[in-house]
């Protein structure tokens, strides 16, 4: 965090100067350590094993937050009798298809559940069934995730053999400190600390933090990893409450609101999923799949209506299904990688590239640059000349002779853009706000923001289209902003108003309770309704921190209606008061009738806390006033997943796609439904592989941005981090005959790269299972163009193309590499030691 | 200070008598005329650190039609007026010299960059996209209406602003091209 999020990282030093303790678990030495109270060094890949032991020490010494987790979790729950733990499957749960590698959850599912064919589809929506795991996983359900019986048969002495606590109990035995020692590298006494530690500040009067970023997600189990999080989180009752939560860093200034309003193939804005081919034909079969009809999800109707209006306006009616039919179909993974591959095999053959440049940043740069070299026209857009836009002129490929510039056929535009001083407009930051930037000055010669890229090239489009069919999205979408300017910049708060939403009086809406399911109302972005509330920009309040008590409720805007600590009704007890005066935050004003404390709550503000509802309500009525996570739809928080991922109901450790180690927790080695793409542009190291024998992980510097091109092109920057280096150990360096500063060849089955060593004490090497194991770092911030000032080779050319099944991230974090020591052979000679390394 | 020539007040000498080398006594009358470069600024904009998610404040000074300096805004209770290294050099990032201004194009085949009109490249591209979009247009795919195309792809998001990302998701899909995605997929 200190690395990466520096500035963020000063309210954990404030934090610990107050006595907090920090403990800093990486598998590398950062400045984060150094500041820490307890650096804890990790094999990169087996975090899972320390978070289930900590999950196994809570509950084999029965140190949970009982009365939370009783009331706020589904710990109490009673799971279906055909429901099997990898306990007893050796690493897999019930339901798995070894055809097609995926899981039927049905057995999953709480006891009750409608599973008689009588139930038919209906069954399938409500605990899952087959069918998600074909799909994107969690988020085909909404921001609701999957739905669940609302109110399950459950044993609150939780001692019911299939209730979820215990099936926890039983399913987590097995990780202890003993198999965080063999599988992690970390010793039991360091274990037994953070163990300690950590319990000993949860509960009525303390809370526990957990901080992660992409060394948690990148990985073939990478969303269980935050489950794993989350259970533990839930359990200490560290959920929702000041001082608690799992925080994600995010790495980009609006990768939030990138996932929000999502430049993303499996959701539209405000995470109600893309529409299927094969199950969602009407907006009627659209809304009966799409997650659960109870807790806040259950408004969905209201919240798709008023996205279809705000794109297709008067053309959006109740009879034509407020043109639900204008939105194409999915059938499956259309991700980044999948795109990639279809470049490759031709049938991609158009590319916008906007402020990204896959052929340095994302994993197997080989395959990226494969799939450029093969398309018919490509579109860049960035502020200087990113690899992306030159792989024709100057890429990796030509040196070793598997590409020639004029035998390439992609015809490439490159488009300079805006920076972010020359254009208004919100980020939405790592914890949901929405911060809105003042334009400084116009932007230099052809640069123009993608505001205006995007509108003109609607317009140009609009322009062309036809009287066909085909063409109706396009002639009836609303597309009408102001322009402002001599270069006619659409308006970027026009369009944040649309996202905003506006009521039937063509009137800015205050809240998403006010979306209508009528077409009434509009709204480009539901969680964003309110951000134009009372016809003012909220994102630009600037009211000083210094003026404000620490929630600062009066600078910019959060999503949702401006909360800053989400399912804060968790911060009070079932009867509405603070668990405790030093954590106090939201409670039960009985006088005034409504939630009060110095957030916005994230609960009905007049639901009672003795509330219960009546049989059959609906939405939000249908949970009770102890029901604080109210977008799911049994209002509790799930340490059990009946349904909704596609890799189990609960974490289990599975070892790295490319790992040098047995899975000594299950016969199960890695991930069953991981994905992978074996072809020639994406070969893997074999598993335990003695060619691949150090684990390598990768990461950013303080003094660099990602791929290199908003870092690499600055003097300043450049001179603090001139070069590409490979981090190892005295040991490992000893053992290679390398000392400091020398170069080395780094090797995967990808490619090679060469990078000067760094000899350090930060990394050391592990004792797993009985033998030494060596891990090596990389940064990945090279790359031969982008007008950077420094250049180097490209560490993602090392990476797998290996993808987690629910989101299809792809596992960077941990692999298995090979090091030489000298520099890579150049043009066909590197080809020549590839080949041996592939088959000798 | 009261009193003396130049000469007492030199620094050095000033130290020398035993007066605060790390106070006032390191100041000099060239010290005192230097004023802050934000201070003649034309114009200040509120602005927001592009770099990563803390969304640390940043205030951006323009003089003579130039950014002429970029700091931590004080007021942001998330940043507290501090910047990192990259958000310090951020004034670099929007000034470099191998910042690009100009738009290129590639020729099928071609070994170099060529200028081209932004007018001609906007034009140039609308064709392209709905030219591509026709030629691999699916209506239906499995016996299912998809309405879509998988010949157009997009990559790219993370790095922009919300509306942005909401005018591609939104024409994208009117153009029925779903392949769309951004860096919170890596």
């Amino acid at each position: 965090m200190a690395e990466c999020h520096p500035v963020g990282f000063q309210w954990v030093v404030e934090a610990r100067a107050r006595g907090a303790k920090v403990f800093h678990v990486d598998p590398r030495y950062t400045r984060t350590s150094a500041l820490a109270d307890r650096y804890t060094q990790i094999r990169a890949g087996s975090d899972i094993v320390l978070l289930g032991a900590l999950i196994n020490h809570v509950l084999s010494n029965e140190l949970d937050f009982r009365e939370y987790v009783l009331a706020y979790t589904n710990a109490s729950t009673i799971v279906s009798e055909d429901y099997r733990d990898t306990e007893d499957l050796d690493g897999l749960f019930s339901g798995f298809d070894h055809e097609t590698r995926s899981y039927d959850p049905a057995s999953w599912s709480y006891e009750g559940a409608p599973e008689e064919a009588a139930a038919g589809e209906r069954a399938e929506q409500v605990e899952g069934g087959r069918a998600h795991a074909r799909t994107a996983g969690p988020d085909q359900y909404g921001a609701g995730g999957a739905a669940a019986l609302p109110r399950p048969a459950a044993d609150p002495t939780l001692r019911h053999p299939r209730c979820v606590y215990q099936i926890l109990k039983r399913h987590f035995a097995r990780y202890t400190a003993e198999t965080v020692e063999e599988l992690c590298g970390v010793s039991r006494e360091d274990f037994a600390e953070l163990a300690e530690a950590i319990t000993a500040n949860s509960g009525r009067e303390r809370t526990t933090t957990w901080v992660y970023s992409v060394g948690w997600t990148q990985h073939t189990v990478g969303v269980q990893y935050i489950r794993t999080a989350s259970i533990l989180q839930l359990l200490l009752g560290n959920i929702g409450r000041p001082g608690g939560g799992i925080l994600a860093l995010r790495g980009h200034a609006s990768i939030q609101g990138s996932t929000d309003i999502p430049t993303l193939f499996n959701i539209l804005p405000g995470y109600l999923p893309m529409p299927h081919a094969h199950r969602n034909e009407t907006l009627d079969d659209y809304l009966a799949r799409a997650g659960g009809d109870t807790g806040f999800w259950g408004r969905k109707r209201a919240y798709m209506v008023s996205l279809l209006k705000a794109w297709w306006g008067d053309a959006a009616t109740e009879e034509n299904g407020f043109r639900f039919d204008h939105l194409p179909r999915l059938t499956g993974d259309h991700g980044h990688y999948n795109t990639v591959m279809g470049q490759i095999d031709g049938t991609v053959k158009g590319y916008f590239v906007v402020g990204e440049n896959p052929a340095v940043g994302s994993s197997g740069g080989r395959a990226q640059r494969f799939g450029l070299a093969n398309l018919d026209w490509l579109v860049v857009r960035d502020l200087a000349l990113v690899e992306t836009a030159t792989f024709w002129k100057d890429g990796p490929e030509l040196e070793t002779g598997e590409m020639r510039t004029e035998e390439i056929g992609t015809e490439v535009f490159f488009l300079p853009a805006a920076s972010h001083v020359e254009k208004e407009g919100t980020f939405t930051n790592t914890q949901r706000l929405l911060q809105w930037r003042e334009k400084a000055l116009d932007p230099p010669g052809d640069c123009r923001s993608d505001l205006w890229f995007y509108y003109h090239l609607g317009r140009l489009i609009r322009e062309r289209v036809t009287s066909e069919e085909r063409d109706l999205p396009l002639r009836e979408l609303t597309w009408d902003y102001p322009e402002e300017g001599e270069h006619r910049e659409p308006s970027a708060s026009a369009v944040l108003r649309e996202i905003g939403g506006v009521g039937a009086d063509g009137q800015a809406l205050s809240a998403y309770t006010e979306l209508e399911p009528d077409g009434s109302t509009r709204c480009g972005c539901w969680i964003y309704c309110g951000v134009y509330a009372d016809e003012v920009n909220q994102a630009a309040r600037r009211r000083p921190g210094r003026e404000q008590n620490p929630e600062a409720l009066e600078w910019g805007w959060a999503w949702p209606a401006n909360r800053r600590i989400l399912y804060n009704r968790a911060s009070a007890d079932p009867e509405g008061r603070p668990w405790s005066e030093r954590k106090a935050y939201m409670y039960w004003d009985e006088e005034r009738g409504e939630w009060a404390g110095p957030d916005v709550p994230d609960f009905e503000k007049n639901k009672r806390p003795d509330y219960r509802p009546p049989e059959n309500a609906a939405a939000e009525d249908a949970l009770s006033g102890i029901d604080p996570f109210i977008m799911q739809t049994d209002g509790k928080g799930w340490l059990f997943a009946p349904a909704g991922l596609s890799d189990g109901p609960l974490p289990a450790h599975y070892e790295p796609f490319e790992s040098p180690v047995r899975n000594s927790l299950y016969g199960q080695q890695c991930n069953p439904g991981l994905r992978t793409y074996p072809r020639p542009e994406s070969p893997y190291n074999p598993e335990r592989s003695p060619r691949f024998p150090y684990v390598l992980t990768t990461y950013r510097l303080t003094e660099h941005h990602t791929a290199g091109a908003m870092s690499r092109p600055l003097a300043y920057l450049a001179e603090l981090q001139p070069e590409l280096f490979c981090e190892m150990s005295p040991t490992l360096a000893a053992d290679l005959g390398l000392a400091n500063g020398d170069w080395a060849t780094i090797v995967t089955s990808r490619t090679a790269i060469e990078a000067r060593v760094l000899v350090t004490e930060r990394v050391r090497p592990l004792r797993i299972q009985g033998r030494v194991v060596h891990q090596i770092g990389l940064p990945y911030h090279w790359g031969w163009g982008s007008g950077g000032l420094v250049t180097g080779d490209v560490t993602n050319d090392l990476l797998p193309i290996a993808l987690d099944p629910n989101v299809y991230i792809q596992e960077s974090k941990a692999t298995t590499c090979d090091v030489r020591p000298g520099r890579r052979p150049r043009g066909g000679d590197l080809l020549a030691m590839m080949e041996e390394y592939r088959h000798g | 200070m009261a009193g003396g020539g130049w000469f007492a007040r030199w620094p050095v000498i000033r130290q020398l008598r035993g007066q605060d080398g790390r106070g006032d006594a390191a100041r000099s009358a060239r010290t005192d005329a230097l004023r802050p470069r934000v201070e003649e600024a034309d114009s200040v904009a509120r602005s927001v650190c592009p770099y990563c998610a803390v969304g640390c404040g940043q205030l951006v000074y323009v003089k003579d039609g130039k950014v002429s300096q970029i700091e931590g805004d004080p007021d942001s209770p998330i940043s507290r007026g501090r910047l990192c290294p990259k958000g310090s050099a951020s004034k670099q990032l929007v000034t470099h010299a191998g910042r690009q201004t100009a738009v290129l194009y590639r020729r099928p085949y071609g070994t170099e960059w060529e200028p081209l009109d932004l007018d001609t490249a906007m034009d140039m591209i609308a064709d392209r996209v709905l030219r591509t979009r026709r030629d691999t247009w699916q209506q239906e795919h499995e016996g299912r209406v998809v309405r879509r195309t998988l010949g157009i792809a997009s990559l790219g998001g993370a790095t922009l602003d919300n509306e942005e990302n909401y005018l591609m998701k939104k024409l994208y899909t009117a153009l029925g091209a779903i392949q769309v995605e951004n860096q919170a997929r890596i």
